[in-house]
């Protein structure tokens, strides 16, 4: 069931576009789906996102969300609850490279107080917003669980410990210099499962 | 290196391989309990070790697993709780990124104790690096014959697969963190019925933490009385204790229970004493949940007695002097921090994570946090303290999860043993709001008007 008009709030935006995953990643995706029992495909859907997510433009549309409903052979309204809950899931469109600063208490102890202040600074964005050149969006996340080299950061799930200033503003260089070549800013979720 | 049970194959070249873990000595455990022991003998070796659960709550391990509901005839599922998000912890992504193998040891053998044929790895998505590190051991374990059908040509056949979370701290209670598992948001579900008769889709589950099942597999090497030899009293064997803050060697650390704490935080093996050479002023001993301590509660309890590194010690006093060993993400501060400011924080952080189903817990949340807010500002009122103590009382225990309980704690302990630093910062606005760095200073200019009152925190 597919009804247009239930989906009103801004961040619903049903494109229409026609999207799915390349072929090898499919198979990758049904062999996840495999991993749980007959009758619970739908255990697939934070792995599946994950992987959407990554491959298909770097946030989840509406129209990625359908997409992965229908492999999974679930409702629409079932993935757009879970990709709404978790705070990894993207639902607008964020920069090539995202930079998550983790600002809990250890990190705060360590200075992502000054990481933040300073990534808002050198880039001139505020947490929650993306560079006009569309390479860098910034985020302010909760315990990343690196409290021992506080503080941390994650770029696209890359961990970045022990910041100073300095180590980002070389971060932010070779960044940069990554989104001119066109590298992605670390390996993918597909890799990670074998 | 004496007393190392878990890490003490650390450092070996390579250890994270499964060749170099099995000419260490790996997976021995595996065969000893597979091929010379029923799943009952395990199960009893678990219970006289006297291991309790190392996610925080700290119940016997042997006891958690009598009660799964052997009767049914539905599959038994065994999940390993890798959602390791309470800040100040970060033991098991130490264990899991450099000894892969110890835990799909202890997950096998725990497997074959409760009759597990599907055992899943529930890891949050930050870690994501960790798993391919994960996927690698199981891939290793399965060509190796410890892994899939007919394991050790014994009629015991596992699966292991590893599933990543996404982001949300509420998926380290085991009842979300099933719910997460099964495609669905991260509610926790009202108890009972628990896990142990309806877990994973309904079926019977046992839900551990990392590094208590990465424990049993050293049990069991060893025997559960010889292990239950190691540590004092009811807190038996070792811990793993992540300790930060402002210390000069933050990192992981395998402890004997019973360690004195001013050890742990001055021996040049451990903390290292507190960095630039100041003062202690405060420890959070068991991950942000538990409540904070003022240096001398935390070296010496009230009755005078030296505070060691056991669940019953750092209990000592209960929450009126006492605190609890948690999860054991030590967190130090110096005489330079603001108690205030790291209060204020974590009620962020549990305003943020607060999954919403409760009333009292996401409306709770929210109100400390922004009264905390308002303090830490300099736009509180000398009500405001009490207004805390108030809103904590009424979260806590009125939730369905711990959740509501871990939000309170912190707040309602700051208050209780350091009031007058909030008292400071209601009476010394302007101190407060000068004081304030980094990149709060872009929302204090933005949200609190000159006057400082009516805070515009939204």
């Amino acid at each position: 069931m597919q009804n247009d008009n239930i989906i009103q709030h801004p961040q619903f935006i049903r494109e229409g576009k026609q999207v799915a995953f390349a072929p090898g990643t499919l198979k990758k995706v049904h062999e996840l789906i495999l991993r749980y029992p007959e009758g619970q495909q739908k255990s697939a859907l934070l792995p599946l996102l994950h992987i959407a997510q990554e491959e298909l433009g770097g946030h989840l549309s509406v129209d990625i969300m359908d997409y992965v409903a229908s492999l999974l052979g679930i409702q629409p309204v079932e993935v757009y609850e879970v990709a709404t809950f978790y705070s990894m899931f993207y639902l607008d469109n964020m920069g090539k490279y995202v930079i998550e600063v983790c600002r809990t208490g250890p990190c705060a102890l360590a200075g992502s107080e000054q990481i933040l202040a300073h990534l808002r600074d050198v880039l001139e964005i505020k947490p929650g917003e993306t560079t006009p050149d569309g390479i860098f969006s910034l985020r302010e996340v909760e315990c990343l669980g690196s409290c021992g080299t506080a503080p941390v950061m994650q770029v696209n799930t890359e961990y970045y410990e022990k910041l100073t200033p300095g180590k980002v503003d070389r971060l932010l260089e070779d960044l940069r210099e990554y989104a001119n070549k066109n590298k992605p800013g670390g390996s993918t979720w597909v890799e990670k499962f074998c | 290196m004496g007393g190392k049970i878990l890490l003490a194959s650390i450092d070996i070249p390579g250890i994270r391989e499964f060749g170099v873990y099995r000419a260490s000595g790996g997976y021995a455990a595996v065969e000893q309990a597979l091929r010379g022991m029923t799943p009952a003998q395990v199960g009893n070796e678990v219970t006289k070790s006297g291991l309790r659960g190392r996610g925080g709550a700290g119940f016997p391990t042997g006891l958690k697993w009598s009660f799964l509901d052997r009767k049914s005839d539905k599959p038994r599922y065994l999940v390993c709780n890798a959602d390791e998000s309470e800040p100040g912890t970060f033991k098991d992504r130490y264990l899991m990124h450099h000894l892969p193998h110890l835990l799909i040891e202890g997950l096998i053998i725990s497997s074959y104790a409760l009759g597990v044929k599907t055992c899943y790895i529930y890891i949050r998505g930050e870690f994501k690096y960790l798993v391919g590190i994960l996927e690698t051991a199981i891939r290793e374990a399965n060509k190796n014959g410890f892994l899939g059908e007919r394991i050790l040509g014994t009629d015991f056949s596992l699966n292991i697969y590893v599933h990543p979370g996404a982001g949300a701290y509420i998926c380290g209670e085991e009842t979300a963190l099933l719910e997460s598992l099964e495609g669905k948001r991260g509610n926790p579900r009202i108890k009972p019925p628990f896990p142990a008769f309806k877990g994973l889709y309904g079926c019977p589950t046992v839900v551990n933490n990392v590094e208590t099942l990465a424990t049993v597999a050293p049990i069991i090497r060893m025997g559960g009385e010889a292990y239950a030899k190691i540590g004092r009293g009811k807190s038996t064997g070792t811990k793993l204790i992540s300790a930060c803050g402002n210390i000069n060697n933050p990192g992981v650390y395998e402890i004997e229970m019973g360690l004195p704490v001013e050890d742990f935080i001055y021996a040049p093996e451990y903390c290292g004493g507190i960095a630039n050479d100041k003062y202690l002023k405060a420890v959070i001993p068991g991950g942000s949940s538990v409540p904070i301590l003022p240096a001398d509660l935390m070296l010496n309890t009230a009755r005078g007695e030296k505070r060691l590194m056991t669940y019953e010690s750092l209990a000592d006093g209960e929450f009126a002097t006492g605190t609890m060993l948690g999860s054991g993400g030590f967190i130090v501060f110096d005489e330079d921090a603001c108690i205030v400011r790291n209060t204020w924080n974590l009620a962020h952080f549990y305003r943020h994570e607060s999954c919403g189903q409760c009333s009292p817990c996401r409306e709770g949340t929210g109100w400390m946090e922004r009264v905390l807010y308002r303090i830490e500002h300099g736009a509180g009122k000398m009500s405001d303290i009490d207004l805390l103590v108030r809103v904590a009382k009424n979260i806590e225990g009125n939730t369905i999860c711990p959740l509501g309980d871990a939000a309170a704690w912190p707040v309602a302990s700051a208050i209780r043993h350091f009031r007058r630093e909030f008292e400071y910062h209601v009476k010394h606005p302007e101190v407060v709001k000068n004081t304030s760095h980094g990149a709060l200073n872009y929302e204090v200019e933005s949200m609190i008007p000159d006057s400082g009152t009516g805070v515009n925190y939204w």
